[in-house]
């Protein structure tokens, strides 16, 4: 009997001690690496400024998700644009290892039109819904160093907007005053984010020694809007109205006769009436020459 | 019974080298045969890789984890796909197909025939072995409360599939040594070396066949795909074995081999680890062990 006890609290202390051991296991080879593995991957999950991504690209998140690293759309870029980011990567610092991108200073993306880094992909890493190149998120270009950029100094230069794929789209020239001469206009550069496709042809041929233009991705580039702004112009243009108050059209004390033209006339002054005949003086009345 | 083996192995250990008897009766390239084969097998398929880059010939183009032989048969690695699977993306054909393909190659000809026929960490970890061996070193330095099992990589593996799926990354292929060796192997040598200098330093100073037999999961997925592959080793002629021991102490797996060579029931190594790399059938000198088919009829 007591034998029997014995036995049984021994195999029942071996059992327990065997399931311990082997809990013990699973925390040990799972757990321990499962965490320090997940707190690495965090630390992989946004896209340094100096790493472009291929086409086809919108989410960070999305792309790693699929991406398994094979370099298909390395070896079908014509222009050897792509690379893999080698382990502890010195251009693309903090990149998800193995994963291909491009840096625009060194190889711009030269948007061929049949995309042939996202046909490679086997896994639907580059999104093969993209069938316009022009449609492509690869990043956006900001011109980062207005200091830098000789256009703010009133020099023209121009040669972001000129190699530019889709010019006037994507980069447009605004003339603006130039302060210190007061003569001629500023020829600015100004990025529109709506058909920038990051392709990173303006910060590739930037005549500067640093690029005053680059590319960075788009979460590092683009600002956004808090979602209950509303812009009052752009509502009332939706709705066809004023949504706030009634438009009054603003009352101006003006001597009779005087009007004032809102759409863009401004001051009309009476037509003065003069007794006299029609001649120099009442040229000068008239405020002629 | 690993236990039993160990100290079968610094038995042997202590005595003369291994496979000495093989290579007596057989000769020294008889008594390679398979390893030879093997490492035939590993450097051609990183030679065909290189081929591209190297010569501009694309033979095949990309790498392990995906690739495309002649522009147009699409290959991909099974549990590199099925991490990408967990992560929740839905995969195009292209990797499916691939996935498809190279995973039904090892579900016939054994799951485990990845690791010693094509992975290039196996090189790696088998000097580290060999080292061992020459420099005779018998103890494993790995704590017991470690609890440092061949499990371990089954439970490696099914935490690769979880983190994919709580972070919706590849996380393990951040870390590969499998992968990213061959990768930057073919794409340019980046920090993979220091990876590949642990594990040769963990399986040759620290515990025995460590990488490969008890942590890799990628290794455990195959497996697990090559549990009822076709292709087997068989001791077939496990009457004529003298129990010199030798290929226990050869075999990255030795516990799968005894049920086969001792057990009463099949002949046939029926264990998922063995990688039918035929070290086995090299080195014995009583030629025990065959490559045959698990359902090839045996009188016992």
């Amino acid at each position: 009997m007591n034998n029997t006890t014995d036995k049984t609290s021994q195999s029942r202390r071996r059992f327990l001690e065997k399931i311990s051991r082997a809990a013990g296991g699973v925390v040990m080879s799972g757990m321990v690496p499962g965490i320090m593995l997940g707190l690495y991957s965090q630390q992989s999950k946004s896209l340094p400024a100096d790493a472009i991504r291929p086409p086809g690209v919108t989410n960070e998140a999305d792309f790693l998700s699929a991406c398994v690293r094979c370099g298909l759309c390395v070896r079908d870029c014509p222009y050897d644009t792509l690379k893999l980011s080698p382990l502890g990567d010195r251009v693309a610092q903090g990149i998800a290892p193995g994963t291909p991108y491009f840096n625009a200073r060194d190889i711009p993306c030269e948007m061929c039109e049949d995309i042939p880094c996202v046909k490679a992909c086997p896994t639907g890493a580059l999104d093969p819904q993209l069938k316009d190149i022009d449609d492509a998120k690869m990043g956006l270009a900001v011109l980062i160093d207005q200091e830098a950029c000789i256009a703010f100094q009133g020099l023209r230069c121009e040669v972001c907007y000129n190699v530019c794929p889709v010019r006037d789209k994507a980069i447009s020239i605004e003339y603006s005053h130039n302060k210190r001469t007061s003569k001629h206009a500023l020829f600015i550069p100004i990025v529109h984010s709506s058909d920038c496709t990051g392709c990173g042809k303006c910060e590739h041929a930037c005549i500067l020694d640093e690029a005053a233009i680059k590319v960075l991705p788009i979460n590092l580039a683009k600002g956004e809007l808090g979602k209950h702004y509303r812009l009052g112009w752009k509502e009332k243009q939706k709705a066809g109205k004023s949504l706030v108050t009634p438009d009054i059209e603003h009352q101006y004390n003006l001597p009779e006769g005087t009007h004032y033209d809102h759409e863009g006339e401004g001051l009309i002054q009476p037509k003065k009436t003069t007794p006299f005949e029609k001649g120099a003086l009442d040229r000068l009345n008239e405020g002629r020459l | 019974m690993v236990v039993a083996n160990n100290r079968a192995e610094h038995i042997i250990l202590s005595q003369k080298k291994m496979g000495q008897d093989a290579i007596d009766k057989k000769g020294w390239l008889l008594a390679h045969k398979w390893l030879l084969l093997r490492r035939l097998s590993q450097l051609s398929i990183i030679f065909l890789f290189l081929l591209g880059p190297m010569f501009d010939v694309w033979l095949i183009k990309g790498n392990m984890t995906s690739s495309l032989i002649l522009d147009t048969i699409p290959l991909s690695d099974p549990y590199v796909f099925l991490q990408s699977v967990f992560t929740g993306h839905y995969p195009e054909l292209t990797a499916l197909t691939g996935a498809i393909i190279v995973g039904l190659f090892y579900f016939i000809v054994g799951g485990r025939v990845y690791c010693s026929w094509v992975c290039p960490i196996n090189i790696v970890t088998d000097a580290a072995d060999w080292l061992r061996r020459f420099l005779k070193i018998k103890k494993s330095l790995t704590p017991s409360s470690l609890n440092f099992s061949r499990e371990n990589r089954y439970t490696l593996l099914v935490v690769s599939f979880l983190l994919a799926s709580v972070t919706g990354m590849l996380v393990w292929e951040l870390v590969n040594p499998v992968t990213m060796i061959q990768r930057e192997i073919v794409f340019g040598m980046g920090l993979s070396w220091v990876f590949i200098v642990s594990i040769f330093i963990l399986d040759a100073f620290i515990s025995r066949r460590a990488w490969c037999g008890h942590l890799c999961p990628m290794g455990a997925f195959y497996s697990v795909l090559g549990k009822f592959s076709l292709i087997k080793v068989n001791a077939i002629n496990r009457a004529s074995c003298n129990d010199c021991m030798d290929c226990y102490a050869l075999c990255p797996e030795p516990q799968v081999i005894k049920p086969a060579l001792k057990g009463a029931g099949s002949p046939l190594i029926s264990s998922a680890n063995c990688t039918n790399c035929g070290r086995c059938i090299d080195v014995c000198a009583k030629d025990v062990f065959v490559i045959s088919h698990r359902f090839i009829n045996f009188k016992p």
